[in-house]
């Protein structure tokens, strides 16, 4: 069935609250007015007022909330309406969601799903366009889950939901449009499976989210160059599908890796260390890494474009680890 | 911007002032009478609940000294007949979720002192296995959903345990416990105005014991009656001192009961006071010696003895025995942590997520 990734999405949520009365959905404006990307559209109408739960802007209280209901056994999907508000929130996710499980020593779970569009989605200006997952994944405790098709949006969302740790589900907010084949019914994306987007031999390209699809253009570039590349798509970046990449690099024994966040502490940071140590010998150029520029994001759009990966950008950073390009 | 100067010329804030001028009952509660009903079983049973607290705590701060125990320590020494009454009035079936300051309460909603100082002394056989600590005490069986660090962070938690009674349509009520060093904190404030909206059953118990660490009251809320804010978000108040057990018995029994029957949160504020520093790197010095006695007239432990005694009849020869018997159960219990195994490495490696990331010691 083609559907979009929000469709897909949607369908997830729906078939699993179909399934078990304890999942609930709560977020701002995921009932009455549908959802502010219309996620959620219809939901309301199909589950009821005692599902679908509009909350008021509170981000800190209603993920709290969620968190509280989870311990005792309810299964919660918390819509953050951008991540970037989940911020005030962040003190409910890190310093309970994710510690609660340890600091009772195991008695408690805590099946929560936390889950918005995050990244840019053009001119949205410096609070509006930020990347997360690095920040979420550098703690122990949480997954975090970034799907780039709607086929693993629907089958990572279900996985997610009936999963019993809290789930970080970073959405592509310039992915909801996006159309694919998804399969009907009970399908499931293994959490901490990666999968290759596109096969090649002369170099890898890690990617997740919307910037899978970005690489998968530079791709098409380079192919008319007749340079093979493979797009590996670790969809789920804590915990991380390593021997996926390394198996990639041990083929083409290259690696660029393409986020959409700053190279700062970012996730390309935590690859390449883990590809340098594990593929050390296999590696026939240095690691490229392709981030936006570190400053917040500026509201005009030749800046928006600049700070922000781009294909050539991509071509240049493969044909580096080929040799084929100086600097 | 012009400053109120006093006669002398210095600055005096404005709180301050009104604090000086209201020295008599600085924070304007009316003294209570003891509460009316009284059982002689049932005082008893409170009594030894909150004596073996006391004890309980005793024990961890000579271990403290001793070495034996680690990190923070935050006792709640003087204020043993809040979490005492207010758990008192609870069915094994509701919820309790507290503070850092939280080995009565674990207690109280019928854990043992052994689990407690295991745990402090951070060993496996510990509430928490050793992984959680003197702030983080869990009993999942007992319904006790911990205690938590982040001032404030926990009343949204709170209030979604409530939310799920409310989801499911059981009759279980939350108690969530905090200080008055949480009412200033935003999460304190989202997770009430969502109760107050939703209608959950849950009761708010602010442990005022007049202090957030070195800062008084009168220095963090510009309006001290804290349950004032109930009536911003439509929920029930009460307010009173703290030091009757079975007064706080009484009065957290009719919020239950609201919360029970009408699903009506309710903020309650008990008046009460610690006796030792905020933790024990601290004495306590912003307060004067006076006022530290002063309260101590009002120790709820001295307190319900001289009620046992003077309004039930109960024989000096029969407190003693059960003084004895705590004294005998916490000296066990500081035994059994000492002589209890060290936290496992299996437990904390299994306890991160259900189904663990790779290897964590690889990563
Ligand atoms: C968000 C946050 N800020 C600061 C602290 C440090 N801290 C721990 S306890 C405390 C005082 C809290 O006082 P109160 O809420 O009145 O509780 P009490 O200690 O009197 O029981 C502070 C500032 C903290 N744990 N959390
Ligand atoms: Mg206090």
């Amino acid at each position: 069935m083609r559907l979009s990734y929000r469709e897909a999405l949607n369908q997830a949520m729906s078939e699993e609250m179909d399934r078990d009365a304890d999942i609930f959905l709560m977020g701002e404006e995921v009932g009455h007015y549908q959802g502010a990307y219309k996620v959620s559209q219809g939901m309301l109408q199909k589950f009821g007022e005692k599902r679908v739960i509009d909350t008021p802007i509170a981000e800190c209280g209603f993920a709290g909330v969620g968190i509280g209901a989870a311990m005792v056994g309810l299964r919660p999907i918390v819509e953050f309406m951008t991540w970037n508000f989940s911020l005030v929130a962040i003190d409910q996710i890190i310093n309970t969601a994710a510690k609660v499980r340890l600091m009772s020593g195991g008695q408690f779970k805590m099946p929560i799903v936390f889950r918005g569009p995050g990244g840019a989605a053009g001119q949205l200006g410096a609070q509006h366009s930020q990347c997360f997952e690095s920040m979420y994944a550098n703690c122990p405790g949480l997954k975090v889950v970034m799907p780039s098709t709607p086929a693993d949006a629907k089958g990572l969302l279900k996985a997610a939901i009936r999963d019993d740790d809290p789930i970080i589900f970073i959405e592509g907010e310039r992915l909801y449009g996006f159309q694919g084949e998804v399969p009907e019914g009970e399908h499931l994306v293994p959490i901490g499976k990666g999968d290759i987007k596109r096969e090649g031999t002369d170099c890898t390209i890690v990617s997740w989210s919307k910037m899978v699809h970005t690489a998968l253009e530079a791709a098409e570039e380079l192919a008319k160059e007749n340079i093979s590349v493979e797009v590996v798509d670790p969809r789920t970046i804590r915990p991380l599908d390593e021997e996926m990449i390394f198996e990639s690099v041990r083929k083409t024994n290259r690696c660029v890796i393409l986020e959409e966040g700053y190279s700062f502490s970012g996730i390309g940071a935590e690859i390449a260390a883990r590809v340098q140590s594990k593929c050390f010998d296999d590696l026939d150029a240095p690691i490229e890494r392709i981030n936006r520029f570190e400053v917040p994001m500026p509201y005009a759009p030749n800046l928006e474009a600049l700070i922000t990966p781009d294909v050539p950008r991509i071509v240049a950073a493969v044909k580096r680890a080929m040799y084929l390009e100086k600097n | 911007m012009g400053l109120a100067s006093s006669s002398e010329g210095r600055y005096i804030p404005p709180r301050r002032r009104a604090h000086r001028a209201a020295k008599e009952d600085p924070l304007n509660v009316q003294r209570q009478e003891n509460a009316v009903a009284v059982d002689k079983k049932e005082l008893l049973a409170l009594y030894q609940q909150m004596l073996t607290i006391r004890r309980v705590e005793e024990a961890s701060a000579k271990a403290y000294a001793q070495g034996k125990i680690g990190g923070f320590l935050h006792l709640g020494i003087g204020q043993e007949s809040v979490c005492v009454g207010a758990i008192s009035a609870l069915n094994p079936t509701d919820y309790v979720v507290g503070t850092y300051r939280e080995h009565g309460h674990y207690i109280a909603k019928g854990g043992s002192a052994k689990e407690v100082l295991a745990e402090l002394y951070g060993k496996s056989t510990g509430a928490s296995g050793g992984m959680g600590g003197s702030m983080h005490l869990f009993n999942a069986k007992n319904r006790m959903l911990g205690g938590y660090g982040i001032v404030g962070g926990h009343v949204p938690l709170a209030a979604g345990v409530a939310f799920a009674s409310k989801y499911r349509g059981t009759d279980e009520v939350t108690l969530c416990f905090f200080g008055d060093g949480s009412v200033p904190q935003g999460a304190f404030h989202e997770g009430i105005s969502i109760a107050g909206l939703w209608k959950l059953p849950i009761v708010f118990i602010c442990e005022n014991n007049q202090y957030s660490m070195g800062t008084p009251l009168y220095r963090t809320l510009a309006v001290a009656d804290v349950t004032e804010r109930a009536s911003g978000y439509g929920i029930a108040r009460d307010r009173f001192e703290g030091h009757d057990v079975l007064l706080v018995k009484e009065r957290i029994a009719e919020a239950v009961e609201r919360a029970r029957k009408t699903q009506q949160p309710t903020l309650v504020e008990v008046i009460t006071y610690r006796f030792r520093g905020h933790s024990m790197s601290d004495p306590g010095n912003y307060r004067t010696k006076d006022e530290v006695e002063e309260w101590k007239k009002r120790d709820p432990i001295t307190v319900g003895r001289e009620r046992l005694i003077g309004e039930l009849k109960v024989s000096e020869d029969e407190l003693i025995s059960l003084e004895a018997a705590v004294k005998a159960e916490v000296n066990e219990a500081v035994r059994f942590a000492d002589e209890s195994p060290v936290a496992s490495e299996a437990v904390m490696w299994n306890s991160v997520l259900s189904t663990p990331d790779s290897d964590p010691r690889k990563i």
